[in-house]
């Protein structure tokens, strides 16, 4: 059986208690707001991206519980230096990942995101941890409208 | 009953005997159901009861002449008696069945707001409703131009009265609130509110819906207008509720929806509509539903609506005190006349974490808003976990909730 400690490793406690790339961003060249509905988590992203859409900086803003804050975190250390297309590509490999059946082997070339492969096994969490993954899409895309999750 | 029964207390293995689903293991503990706030589990009187209907009475009421028709409709009909004498309503005239509390309020604004509401007038709420005693009226006031007013709640989450006294106006047509609310607990003083809202003219509804499993309901004691119940909050199946409205109220109110059942005569030019209660009941109703409130009521008196306060008293006594002595814990809402809820947040571990560490040690509680936004806000939380009890949960139950809350802390150390 799935054990809670595969959801919440030590990392996912970690980052949830000092969360990386936490602030506001003034000079943001895109930003957006996210919301879950059902357990209120709310976060609002910024990227600063270069002329060759290269995400220079990224940070985060908000609450929420301890997967979607984790999640939010370990994004933004994965997404710095990524180009927009690698981004989206990361993102698609995350929800693959994040939504794949439990008797599947996790997929392997998430690297530190791995860590949230345990999401797999609560499916009312699945939104917490792709909510920063679907703003990050949405500031992008330069949508006004907050993400919401339902 | 008595004052020596009710001093005789529960006999809470009884209880849960009754209640089939509560004896499983989940995630491999024994399961503890603390979310009753969002529904209550059902007796096995109440199960059997929709069964036997579907195998053996299921008919159309009030059309056919043929012998499960009248069997259906002889149940129904009792049913809606059962109601009756369950909240002391003079009429089963005054008994309509809805799909729940929300379809229930949304009646009232649709048939009695739109008919008696107009541009200016105000309706009073308190800032501790459900989110369906808020938005039928919002809906409501986009049509009509009708005015929503707030009566603030304090930081102990009972209502500011002061500000209710104040807000009652000569522009008043309608107070709405809840009797007891869903995310805090707290226990409104209905009764002074109805009071104080007659002497300006001026009817109440209240949210019956978080009550009627917990408190015994007097309809003519409260004097109450209209009062909103939901089936599966106290015991019965979901998808029915009831509105109790008073018999003139109801005669002056234009139908809700059109349909069959709630006509008595239709021609192309003109239609009647059918006696009360049946010109609010449009279409087939809910039939098994009914049947099941019927029975659920029925259980709810025979256990005893004092006795059962009694014993949810305590629960929340104990489990307010372990609350308080819990570093960390923070409980929100602490009026002091409040029924069955101990909303909480612990420093350090968000209710949702919470709500699914806590399942994994078999206990289930509520991690969220409770439909209830604008009281999150008053707070300055963006959700709770919610611990709500019923008749069949035990002093070791809630001890297993606090023992399942070191383990979250712990684990978030």
């Amino acid at each position: 059986m799935f054990d809670l400690n595969d959801l919440y490793q030590e990392v996912v406690v970690d980052h949830n208690r000092s969360p990386r790339n936490f602030h506001a961003m003034p000079d943001a060249s895109c930003k957006a707001d996210g919301f879950n509905p059902l357990c209120g988590d709310k976060l609002t992203l910024y990227l600063r991206l270069n002329d060759e859409g290269v995400i220079e900086d990224i940070s985060f803003e908000g609450s929420g519980c301890a997967i979607s804050v984790a999640s939010a975190s370990l994004m933004t250390e994965q997404l710095k230096g990524k180009t927009e297309a690698e981004a989206e590509a990361l993102f698609e490999r995350f929800h693959e990942m994040v939504t794949s059946d439990v008797s599947e082997p996790a997929p392997e070339n998430l690297g530190k995101l791995a860590v949230l492969s345990g999401v797999r096994e609560f499916p009312s969490r699945i939104k917490c941890a792709s909510l920063c993954w679907h703003t990050m899409k949405s500031a992008l895309e330069g949508d006004q409208a907050p993400v919401k999750t339902e | 009953m008595s004052a020596a029964e009710i001093e005789r207390g529960l006999d809470i293995a009884a209880v849960r005997d009754d209640f089939p689903i509560l004896h499983q293991e989940v995630h491999g503990h024994p399961l503890v159901y603390l979310d009753n706030a969002a529904t209550t589990q059902k007796p096995k009187c109440v199960i059997d009861t929709v069964q036997r209907y579907y195998t053996q009475e299921n008919a159309n009421v009030h059309r056919g002449v043929h012998h499960l028709s009248e069997l259906s409709t002889k149940h129904y009909e009792g049913a809606r008696d059962k109601v009756r004498r369950f909240i002391n309503a003079r009429s089963t005239r005054e008994i309509v069945f809805v799909r729940g509390a929300t379809e229930a309020i949304n009646l009232v604004a649709q048939s009695y707001g739109r008919s008696h509401l107009k541009a200016g007038d105000e309706i009073l709420i308190t800032g501790m409703e459900h989110h369906s005693n808020i938005v039928p009226w919002q809906l409501l006031c986009e049509q009509t131009g009708t005015v929503l007013k707030v009566v603030p709640i304090d930081d102990e989450g009972k209502m500011d009265f002061a500000e209710f006294e104040r807000l009652l106006s000569s522009r008043t047509r309608l107070v709405a609130m809840a009797h007891m609310s869903n995310a805090l607990g707290t226990i409104n003083p209905v009764k002074t509110v109805v009071e104080m809202a007659h002497a300006q003219g001026v009817p109440v509804l209240l949210d019956g819906a978080q009550a009627t499993a917990h408190l015994q309901v007097d309809v003519q004691e409260l004097d109450v207008d209209f009062y909103a119940i939901s089936a599966h909050k106290m015991l019965g199946p979901t998808g029915i509720g009831v509105l109790y409205a008073k018999e003139a109220l109801l005669e002056a109110m234009p139908p809700y929806q059109g349909g069959g059942d709630m006509i008595s005569m239709v021609t192309f030019e003109k239609t009647h509509y059918n006696d009360l209660p049946y010109k609010f009941e449009a279409g087939t109703p809910h039939i098994a539903g009914v049947i099941g409130l019927g029975e659920a009521v029925d259980y709810l008196a025979s256990v005893g609506l004092e006795r059962i306060a009694r014993h949810e008293h305590d629960l929340l006594a104990h489990a307010t005190k372990r609350a308080e002595a819990f570093e960390g814990l923070t409980i929100i809402g602490t009026a002091t006349h409040k029924a069955s809820i101990l909303s909480f947040v612990l420093k350090g571990v968000h209710p949702h974490d919470l709500g699914t560490i806590l399942d994994r040690q078999g206990v289930a509680i509520r991690a969220g808003h409770h439909c209830a936004m604008p009281v999150m806000d008053r707070f300055g939380v963006p959700a709770t976990a919610r611990a709500s009890f019923a008749l069949y949960n035990t002093v070791e139950e809630v001890d297993r909730l606090f023992d399942a809350l070191e383990y979250a802390q712990r684990m978030f150390a």
